[in-house]
């Protein structure tokens, strides 16, 4: 009995072991498969026409700029939505809110993280858009402007989360601090308890903009899907074509292993390494921030 | 003095009037968004539309197997990630110290939540469709979604167990249980509504999720049910977006119908993780 016991338990060991080290492998596993199928780009076509500002596969034009043009630009004004309206509703529940209130709102804000971004999109195409056109007199509403809202909608939900976390975390006695020292409610939370939660906002707002530059569904169904290169201002008010919705789009219609299918995948690496890039500084922020809290509390 | 105090005052009415009006600007869309689907959707809802097949183009008929689609998907999505998912878990709150290594899985895990979903859609065509030969499947597609979901499941499961108090373990250890046993009898049980929670939640992000299964297992149209694991199969998102973009004269009843059936699927999962959760926060002792 003691030996099977101990047998039982050494195996289940091993196996939750195991699965702890699996979100490396499937990291890797990832890296090595868009590595795999993204690479044979370099062979098939120059870099020069990689980076030129015509996206045309039907005749062999992969400039990729255009789309890297099209998912900042989208990418920006996403964030300009997310950014004040997250932040805000993260203040308003973390510092004013009354306690049922804030019962209420979290549970809604969840929800629209929930929503499927198809959903969102199917809504943008037949109620955002026409709205939009009509109101700014568009020839279109399918524009890098319309997919910019539903997309800082989609990204609200991560930047709440993310900096509601952070202004919970500063400790009571600042604000205590702050109170009796005579200042209002509202100074303490901008002189106090934002300054002390900071880096844990910046995080919320990194991890913000990585949700949008990663989102696929919504932007391809209501950002009018033209690859053409966006520069100005006024590209937000005209249909673009991001990098992601350029590999849902296409992906299905490639045939195996031909150039165009190449470049789809090195398209993937690009967001791959975009979001690696995002996550890591996003997280070293935090252990920074972790680190100064400990030497200054030791 | 007496003039400075008043205008704070009413710099902080203004401030906190600006921001009551943001958080509510954020809100409404949500509840304008869900009454609106409910209000444009219910009329398309039948009995027919909820158990018959497309037809006619998919113009009329119903979306049963999107529904059963949908459902196969959710379930092979569990399948594969909820047990991987509680075992990370349980290895990095129960198990892990801090080491580098530890380290590495964190960042690990918290890349793969913000890897985009087209990408993992790559993924699971390079690996699961093409190189492990599964073909477009509901296998692969499963596949691809569970490890999406992973990292939800890991983190939310990983901050149920943590939450559950130190002298629960030292007392299980102390009266002679081992530690397998004392994860499994005590910190497991105590951790479950909100492991439960976190699962559920993640699950219901799958069940959404159009783009990680464009290419590794969604069918434009089937005449039939999947019947193996190895079928392709339709879906209610990739449906919705079939219907709302690729379908000509597309009677839009039916699109909102369908927008409707895919949003109670997904509210009804973040319901009951909701009731869980509030649930449990209520019993709870400790």
């Amino acid at each position: 009995m003691e030996k099977s016991l101990n047998w039982h338990e050494f195996v289940i060991t091993r196996l939750i072991k195991a699965s702890g080290y699996s979100a490396i492998l499937f990291v890797a596993l990832i890296f090595i498969f868009l590595v795999r199928e993204g690479v044979p780009t370099f062979l098939e076509t120059e870099l020069s026409s990689l980076l030129s500002i015509r996206w045309y596969p039907i005749e062999e034009y992969f400039g990729i700029l255009p789309l890297i043009t099209g998912s900042l630009i989208v990418t920006l004004g996403a964030t300009l939505v997310a950014v004040p309206f997250g932040i805000g509703t993260a203040v308003y529940i973390s510092e004013i809110a009354p306690r049922w209130m804030r019962e209420i709102l979290k549970p809604l804000v969840e929800l629209l993280g929930g929503l499927p971004s198809v959903v969102l999109g199917f809504l943008g195409i037949l109620v955002l858009s026409p709205y939009l056109r009509l109101l700014l007199d568009l020839p279109t509403g399918l524009t890098a402007f319309t997919g910019s809202l539903l997309l800082g909608g989609i990204a609200v939900p991560t930047v709440v989360s993310v900096a509601e976390d952070a202004l919970d975390a500063v400790p009571r006695a600042y604000r205590e601090g702050a109170w009796a020292l005579g200042a209002t409610r509202w100074q303490t939370i901008w002189r106090v308890t934002f300054p002390a939660a900071r880096s844990g906002v910046l995080t919320a707002v990194m991890l913000g903009i990585g949700r949008a530059i990663g989102e696929t569904m919504t932007v391809m169904m209501v950002t009018g899907n033209a690859p053409v290169l966006a520069l100005k201002l006024g590209s937000l008010f005209a249909p673009v074509r991001t990098m992601t919705a350029t590999i849902a789009a296409e992906m299905g219609e490639v045939a195996g292993g031909s150039t165009h299918y190449h470049v789809l995948f090195f398209i993937g690496m690009v967001l791959f390494l975009i979001s690696l890039g995002v996550n890591v500084a996003a997280s070293s922020v935090v252990f920074r921030a972790k680190k100064r809290a400990e030497r200054i509390l030791s | 003095m007496k003039r400075v105090l008043p205008n704070r005052h009413l710099t902080q009415r203004l401030g906190f009037t600006a921001i009551t009006l943001m958080a509510v600007l954020t809100v409404i869309p949500i509840v304008a968004v869900v009454i609106y689907i409910f209000l444009q959707g219910l009329p398309a809802i039948s009995t027919e539309f909820l158990t018959g097949f497309p037809h006619d183009g998919m113009r009329a008929g119903g979306i049963l197997p999107a529904i059963i689609g949908t459902m196969y998907l959710t379930v092979g999505t569990a399948i594969f990630s909820v047990p991987l998912g509680i075992a990370a878990a349980i290895y990095l709150s129960e198990y892990a110290s801090d080491t580098p290594l530890t380290r590495t899985i964190r960042i690990a895990i918290i890349n793969l939540a913000g890897i985009p979903s087209v990408v993992y859609g790559l993924f699971g065509l390079g690996l699961f469709v093409i190189f492990l030969n599964f073909g477009t499947s509901i296998l692969a597609a499963s596949l691809t979604l569970s490890i999406m979901t992973l990292p939800v499941i890991i983190s939310t499961a990983e901050e149920a167990l943590r939450s559950v108090p130190q002298a629960f373990r030292t007392v299980s250890i102390s009266l002679g249980a081992t530690r397998w046993q004392t994860i499994r009898r005590i910190v497991l049980k105590e951790a479950l509504p909100g492991i439960l929670t976190g699962v559920i939640l993640g699950l219901e992000r799958a069940a959404g999720e159009t783009a990680p299964i464009l290419f590794t297992g969604a069918a434009f149209f089937l005449p039939r049910l999947p019947q193996s694991p190895f079928d392709a199969t339709m879906a209610l998102p990739y449906h919705l977006f079939v219907i709302s973009t690729q379908v000509p004269e597309m009677p839009i009843q039916i699109q909102y119908g369908t927008a409707l059936v895919l949003l109670v699927f997904v509210l009804t999962m973040n319901l009951i993780a909701t009731v869980i959760r509030s649930r449990a926060r209520a019993k709870r002792q400790w």
